[in-house]
């Protein structure tokens, strides 16, 4: 039981020492030894989504992560989406601008997946979207509001990337 | 400038986007330890022993506590709904005697760490003599705990209400139509799951973090338990993950970390896995009616018989008979009915306590009612709006006294024009070009049709709400309520009527609610309530903080108050062209510049509203797939439309769950086999369909300041109810649907028939 690890994590840039348990989920490891409850947990079995992280720019449910198998990785959580003088990410300023959220619980998932997503495929049209958001449960918003918001973000930073040099 | 009716951004949104937000679970004390909750493996026994000694043992574990452990401390009260009789049926903070369903907590185990108590808790040995549990809510009574009290059966309560002369309504009838229909057990399932930090003070005192929905309320029932004086207990509302109705009730869970708070004098928390919210948390819905109308021969309903059990689980918990009362009181939805009689069976079974999930007793009820008309059309040969239109309570007949009670308030339907939205809804859809379409379709081989839900909701239940608003000298103004927020967006509602009334923008207002320690009563957010009743309250303060304004100006100003006038924030002063800002007043004034109002209400305010529902079912899977989901809701007034779509989609997306994907359904053990979301299927973004709201503000509430009735549940009512009525339609079977949800299995089973 006293069997514990130190490892090296890191985080939205940011490195990490932590002591663990080796079977301290990534999602625990965030929330408890990092101190990054941005992640959140809604069933810690894989299903809602709302602890999706992105692992090496992978969009990655971190309950089914244990915090050991990323050492070496980059993490990137909710916590690290807006600039650092706070000025909120295109993904985060449209939730707002159309009430992507009611709770928020399931948001900071929402927000990586689609982060995940769009840095992949920056072009994905309304049914690969509607594909996509539906890997999370949002139990608030009947995920209209979250469809509209990630398809606006996503014209906005398609508009905001530099246009490709090679085509 | 009016801020009412704007389309405002949420001003609670932004640390909710940025991860900063406080759920419960983000929250750590110094030297806190985690309690783990064992629970009973078994549906029904008699507990004969709790073998803790191997538990005890484990490194970490600092207590671990039974029944035996809690010496006097009583049963979990009923907040709502109490009837007589019904007290034996409350649950004990850990079982006593028997254990009445899987989950029924039989212990706790307090420890060091989270996975301490965890592993620990999995060596608790529970000595159960297993009995056949009971598990159909419509079989006959059976011993509630037949060692112990052999006397007490498994139904606590039978409700009746009636109105009018139904013997009579049936003498005269020209037709009389049966229906016998079931909605099956699911319930609110927030992302966020249960829990709590109770964090020890001074001086035998105690401050629980996680509370929801009804703090003080809770406070006062946790002292009580507790013994405590009301002071000693506080409890705060950070960010809460969604409440549905079933988050906020007070559960044996709270009152125990509280304690051991106060025992260990250590922090406790407590979080709940989803499996355990999934078989502890309550339950809802499970209704089963059998309905009888009376007909004449234009298809008018002149009398409604009617019967139905509520499957309430292993316990009668805080909501007493909460749903059984509203399913009684509101099952003639919007229909004039004169003659109505019903008898509402509150029975107990082996499965999770229930309570009351968002429009409770109202999904059900419109379910039932919705049913019955459709085959009264179908008895008749009349088109499914029009034995609507033929039996709606006309607008001439509004303020409409039902002639019977809801939660202790007479039924007085307060405005409305129901049949102008139908008509409004059927010319928006061309519901006969529609239906001509459809049957072209289904002519083609396909199986497509389309249904309709009529329903009145119910909203604002007092009895009253009190608001603190007070100017800052440094800029800004705050509103203290004991409203709660469960995230449907109160802080913008508020902070939007406040702005109203002052004349002010929404930057600088902040509003608070859900902190006993600030403000000494509130009677939280349930029911729909928030809007209408904190709403209201809020407006009263502002416009009573407009007149203290004028008030305390006259003094500073040593001017004739008649001959001051206020706009936009700022009290003004013609003769002597002097001006005094609201902050302005505040910071000259000793003792500063604010007001409160208390707004009292002993009649709730009943909005409306309509479900369309269009579906292809595929005769391969028999999956059903919305094409079309449309709700058209005359919500009074709407503060901000955004708002008001957000609730209604979002509600819209979880009737949809209750009518095709969830159920809690039992093995004939009376073991849980949805207690994962593997097994439990919440509908996810390929599900739910776009969402039309036609939003109106046809009919505004007479009876508050505002005008408003409320969003919380009109998303939800009808959706079983169109839907079941859509699919009878797609296959061209009318009555086809008379369990909820349709799923593929039920589906296929009733085509067989
Ligand atoms: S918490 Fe990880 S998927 Fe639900
Ligand atoms: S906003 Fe509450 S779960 Fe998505």
């Amino acid at each position: 039981m006293s069997d514990r690890h130190d490892i090296t994590l890191r985080v939205n840039g940011a490195t990490h020492h932590v002591n663990v348990e080796p079977r301290y989920s990534l999602a625990d490891t965030l929330r408890d030894a990092c101190g990054l409850t941005g992640t959140h947990l809604g069933c810690e079995h894989g299903v809602c989504g709302a602890c999706t992280v992105l692992i090496d720019g992978r969009a990655t449910r971190s309950c089914l992560v244990f915090a050991v198998q990323v050492e070496g990785s980059e993490i990137e959580t909710v916590e690290g989406l807006a600039e650092p003088d706070g000025t909120l990410h295109p993904l985060q300023q449209a939730f707002w601008e159309h009430h992507g959220l009611q709770c928020g619980f399931c948001t900071p998932g929402f927000l990586m997946l689609a982060l995940g997503a769009l840095r992949e495929n920056p072009d994905m049209d309304d049914e690969e979207l509607r594909d996509l958001i539906a890997s999370n449960l949002c139990r608030c918003t009947g995920y209209q509001n979250i469809l509209t918001a990630v398809r606006a973000a996503a014209d906005m930073m398609r508009a905001k990337a530099q246009p490709a040099p090679n085509p | 400038m009016s801020v009412i009716g704007a389309r405002e951004r949420r001003v609670e949104d932004r640390p909710l986007l940025i991860g900063a937000g406080v759920f419960v679970a983000d929250l750590n004390r110094a030297d806190q330890i985690h309690m783990r909750v064992v629970r009973s493996p078994l549906a029904f026994g008699r507990l004969l022993e709790i073998d803790i000694e191997d538990a005890a043992a484990q490194p970490g574990v600092v207590a671990i506590w039974t029944a035996a452990d809690l010496g006097d401390l009583g049963p979990i009260d009923f907040r709502m709904t109490r009837i007589e009789g019904m007290e034996p049926y409350r649950q004990w903070c850990l079982a006593r005697d028997y254990v009445r369903y899987v989950g029924d907590p039989v212990a706790v185990v307090f420890a060091e760490t989270a996975q301490r108590a965890e592993d620990a808790a999995e060596l608790v040995f529970c000595d159960i003599d297993e009995q056949d549990p009971h598990l159909d809510a419509r079989a006959e009574p059976v011993a509630f705990a037949p060692d112990v009290s052999p006397e007490l059966m498994s139904e606590p309560a039978v409700l009746q209400k009636a109105v009018g002369d139904v013997d009579a309504a049936f003498g005269q009838a020209a037709h009389e139509v049966a229906i016998e229909v079931r909605v099956g057990r699911h319930t609110g399932v927030p992302l966020e799951t249960r829990g709590a930090l109770a964090v020890p003070g001074e001086g035998g005192t105690v401050t629980m973090y996680g509370a929801a929905k009804v703090p003080h309320y809770n406070r006062g029932q946790i002292a009580r338990m507790l013994g405590l004086p009301l002071d000693a207990v506080q409890l705060s509302e950070g960010h809460v993950g969604g409440g549905f109705g079933i988050r906020g009730e007070l559960y044996p869970e709270d009152v125990l970390v509280c304690r051991a708070a106060l025992a260990f004098g250590r922090p406790v928390k407590w979080i709940e896995d989803r499996r355990e919210h999934l078989i502890a948390a309550n339950h809802s819905r499970d209704q089963a009616y059998r309905l009888r109308a009376a007909v004449d021969p234009e298809g008018r309903v002149l009398g409604l018989d009617a019967q139905f059990f509520t499957d309430q689980g292993a316990y009668v918990r805080t909501h007493g008979a909460t749903v059984s009362d509203l399913s009684a009181a509101l099952l003639p939805g919007p229909y004039l009915i004169p003659a109505y009689r019903v008898r509402g069976h509150v029975r107990l079974t082996n499965k999770t306590p229930a309570g009351t999930y968002r429009a409770p007793g109202r999904y059900e009820s419109t379910f039932a009612r919705e049913r019955l008309m459709d085959a009264i059309a179908a008895r008749l040969g009349l088109d499914r709006a029009e034995v609507r239109q033929r039996n709606l309570v006309p607008e001439s007949q509004m303020p409409f006294r039902r002639g019977l009670d809801a939660l202790g308030t007479d039924v007085v339907y307060d405005s409305g024009r129901f049949h102008d939205l139908l008509e409004r809804l059927c010319a928006h859809v061309s519901w006969d070009d529609l239906q001509e379409r459809l049957a072209g379709r289904r002519k083609a081989g396909e199986r497509v049709g389309v249904g309709l839900g009529y329903f009145v909701e119910k909203s604002g239940l007092g009895p009253d709400d009190l608001v603190r608003i007070s100017v800052l000298p440094e800029n800004g103004i705050r509103i203290v309520t004991g409203a709660a927020s469960i995230g449907q967006g109160i802080e913008t509602a508020m902070a939007q009527i406040c702005a109203d009334t002052l004349g002010t923008g929404l930057n600088g207002i902040d509003v608070v609610h859900g902190q006993t320690a600030l403000i000494e009563k509130g009677m939280g957010a349930f029911a729909t309530r928030a809007t209408v009743m904190t709403g209201s309250a809020t407006k009263m303060a502002a416009d009573a903080l407009i007149e203290r304004a004028l008030d305390v100006a006259a003094t500073l100003l040593q001017a004739e108050r008649a001959s001051l006038s206020y706009a936009d924030g700022t009290v003004h002063h013609a003769a002597s062209e002097r001006t005094l800002t609201l902050s302005e007043i505040a910071a000259a004034w000793d003792g500063g510049l604010g007001a409160e109002a208390t707004f009292v209400s002993d009649h709730m305010t009943y909005p409306y509203g309509i479900h369309l529902a269009q579906v292809r079912v595929d005769p391969a899977t028999c999956g059903v797939e919305i094409e079309r989901f449309v709700v058209a809701y005359d919500i009074g007034r709407a503060v901000n439309p955004t708002l008001v779509e957000g609730q209604i989609v979002g509600a819209a997306a979880q009737g949809i769950g209750g009518a095709l994907y969830e159920e809690f359904v039992y093995d004939e053990a009376g073991q849980p086999l949805a207690a994962s979301f593997a097994d439990y299927l919440m509908p996810t973004a390929q599900e739910v369909p776009a969402i039309e709201t036609i939003v109106r503000e046809d009919a505004p509430s007479p009876i508050n300041p505002l005008g408003v009735k409320g969003a919380g549940e009109a998303g939800i009512n009808a959706v079983g109810a169109a839907i079941a009525s859509a699919v009878d339609d797609a296959l061209e079977r009318p009555g086809l649907v008379r369990q909820l949800p349709v799923t593929p299995q039920r589906l296929h089973a009733w085509l067989q028939e």
